[in-house]
């Protein structure tokens, strides 16, 4: 799959999406679901919730493992997509839709890569 | 099926339970609970049954074959329950006198000289209760080590990518930080980049050899030398043992502690929750940290002593003692012949069954393996859909315990067979042809291997649900 030009990346594989309003909207990238295989559940955290750049605001399971997702941006979650808690293998099929979280009032980012970079870092990784 | 307390009716009995032979005491009233408990009242044929019941809705060791990988679910032989049901081990206390327990403490001598003569180390705590536990209490002995010199730099557990989970885990939990080594194009650790991560903060290595894809690194005695070289301390993590048996030893391939996983190597039933038994080995220079107690022999007679800077304890007396009487009877019967044929016919029996099925599956990594292989079904799920999920659930239907799936982590689609030495060459060519089938199945029929299995008590519950939320009580209305 191509990862979409418009977005950042993190070098955690998570996706970002600068929205117009200001908030931002992470996801996991194709490398990530692809690298953990059949998503069993996603476990979000609550709007109203904070999170920090760099640190965990989320786990999902795969058929593997657990594994933590972090946050490349400082702030509040607006926003959590229920739909994948109910069906989490929407990440597998479609992750640059299956969005995980919305984040507003953001203050603090990580240093965030491109499509081409995040290409080869997953080239790097693979 | 139903639970004990939904079969109970008022009244029922059995007479199951021994007669009272103590003398008996009056509490005081504000010690007694003003209600009976609520426990289930069940005749005796009724309570037969419904464990009859229950045990078939499993598979053991004892239903079929068993290769789940990395657990070497080897047939536990009938003597070793024996023994191990004799009433001088099991109607014991753990704080009668030495001199009315010497046949327990015997036990206990035996077998640490046996073990350490099988890893190559001078001393060893059956303290632990199981292999993570071990892995946790030789990780504490690193530390105290490093600590006696005043060594505090040394923070690292270096760890490859091919290792068992438990390794980064129980590196963690003894509050060492965790690195991470990859693996080369042949399955073993990359010398180039070990060397690239050791250095002053390293406190040791952890390791297992075969490692986890079934491989055996030649070049052990190389990564060992590099970790000495560093000042750190070389763990050999035990659980892939039965590989090497009375053939190789981890003391000479440079390791400075071990763990064993008794009921693994060593046959004792695993499997369903305990107990287990994670004895822990080092060299010389460790064995003023061991923790508890070990047993020492003076003119015949045998009583417990504490090494002079033990770490102190890390279980309750003396560990899980009567898997350590099943091992040593374990041991005792195979003899030193019997222990190296164990292994051999081990490893005998992983490549018979590899080769079974390399011309359909592909083999992970395509060599002469030790006593598990795995296979890589990424090709297969490409092109038909079809999981190691599936497979692994497809094979249930056969009558077989599915193989390990999903690990190592590097092997994407893997399964993991570990066939162990107690199979028969029949067993061995029934579960290839088993294989041969499911894999033809996921050409013909995908979907039936996604919906597997058909004929099972429980098809596929919800792992997921089941771990997060699990319901482990009953509550009465």
């Amino acid at each position: 799959m191509l990862n979409p030009e418009e977005l950042k990346y993190s070098k955690t594989h998570e996706w970002l999406k600068e929205e117009a309003d200001g908030t931002v909207t992470i996801g996991l990238t194709d490398f990530a679901q692809d690298s953990l295989g059949d998503i069993v559940f996603v476990n979000l955290p609550e709007a109203g919730d904070e999170v920090k750049a760099g640190e965990s605001f989320a786990d999902v399971e795969s058929v593997k493992a657990v594994s933590d997702v972090f946050s490349p941006v400082s702030g509040t979650v607006s926003a959590v997509n229920e739909e994948i808690l109910d069906n989490p293998a929407l990440v597998n099929e479609d992750c640059y839709n299956a969005w995980l979280i919305k984040v507003e009032n953001v203050s603090d980012r990580e240093e965030l890569l491109d499509n081409k970079a995040y290409e080869e870092l997953c080239e790097k990784e693979g | 099926m139903k639970l004990l307390f939904e079969i109970s009716k008022t009244g029922r009995k059995q007479s199951l339970l021994p007669e009272l032979d103590v003398k008996e005491t009056v509490f005081d009233q504000k010690y007694l609970r003003a209600a009976d408990p609520k426990l289930p009242e069940i005749s005796e044929v009724d309570l037969d049954r419904h464990y009859t019941e229950l045990s078939k809705q499993t598979h053991g060791v004892n239903d079929g074959f068993y290769p789940l990988g990395s657990c070497t679910m080897k047939y536990n032989p009938r003597i070793d329950e024996e023994t191990g049901s004799n009433a001088g081990f099991t109607q014991i206390h753990p704080l009668q006198p030495e001199e009315s327990v010497q046949g327990c403490l015997k036990v206990l001598y035996d077998a640490e000289k046996y073990l350490c003569e099988i890893t190559g180390m001078d001393g060893m705590t059956f303290e632990p209760a199981a292999g993570a536990h071990g892995e946790y209490t030789g990780l504490l002995l690193i530390r105290r080590y490093h600590q006696s010199r005043n060594d505090t730099e040394r923070v690292n557990i270096i760890v490859p990518d091919s290792a068992h989970g438990t390794n980064p885990a129980s590196a963690t939990m003894a509050g060492f930080k965790v690195i991470n080594v990859p693996s080369n194009d042949k399955g073993g650790v990359d010398l180039e980049e070990l060397k690239k991560v050791v250095g002053k903060d390293t406190a040791g290595l952890m390791l297992t050899n075969p490692n986890t894809l079934g491989l055996f690194d030649p070049n052990i005695l190389e990564i060992t030398r590099i970790i000495h070289e560093a000042g750190g301390l070389c763990y050999y993590d035990g659980a892939n043992l039965n590989a090497i048996m009375g053939r190789v030893r981890p003391g000479d391939m440079g390791f400075d502690c071990v763990h064993l996983n008794l009921h693994k190597t060593f046959a004792t039933p695993h499997g369903g929750g305990g107990p287990g038994s994670g004895p822990v080995g080092c060299k010389d220079f460790l064995k003023q940290f061991l923790p508890g107690d070990t047993v020492k022999e003076e003119n015949g007679v045998y009583r417990f002593t504490t090494a002079e800077n033990s770490m102190g304890k890390v279980r309750s007396f003396h560990g899980n003692f009567l898997v350590v009487v099943k091992a040593l009877t374990y041991i005792l019967t195979l003899g030193k012949e019997g222990i190296i044929e164990a292994s051999g016919k081990a490893v005998l029996n992983a490549n018979y069954l590899m080769e079974q099925l390399k011309d359909l599956y592909q083999v992970a990594y395509d060599q002469t393996c030790m006593h598990e292989f795995v296979l890589c079904l990424d090709e297969l799920k490409k092109e038909t859909g079809v999981s190691a999920m599936d497979i692994a659930k497809g094979s249930l239907e056969y009558g077989i315990h599915p193989p390990t799936m999903y690990f190592p982590l590097i092997v994407h689609e893997a399964l993991m067979l570990e066939p162990t030495e107690t199979e028969s060459k029949e067993t061995l060519d029934a579960a290839a042809a088993i294989f041969r089938e499911l894999y033809q199945k996921a050409h013909d029929d995908p979907e039936y291997l996604h919906n597997a299995p058909h004929k099972c008590p429980i098809s596929r519950p919800n792992e997921t649900e089941a771990a997060r939320n699990p319901i482990l009580k009953y509550e009465s209305d």
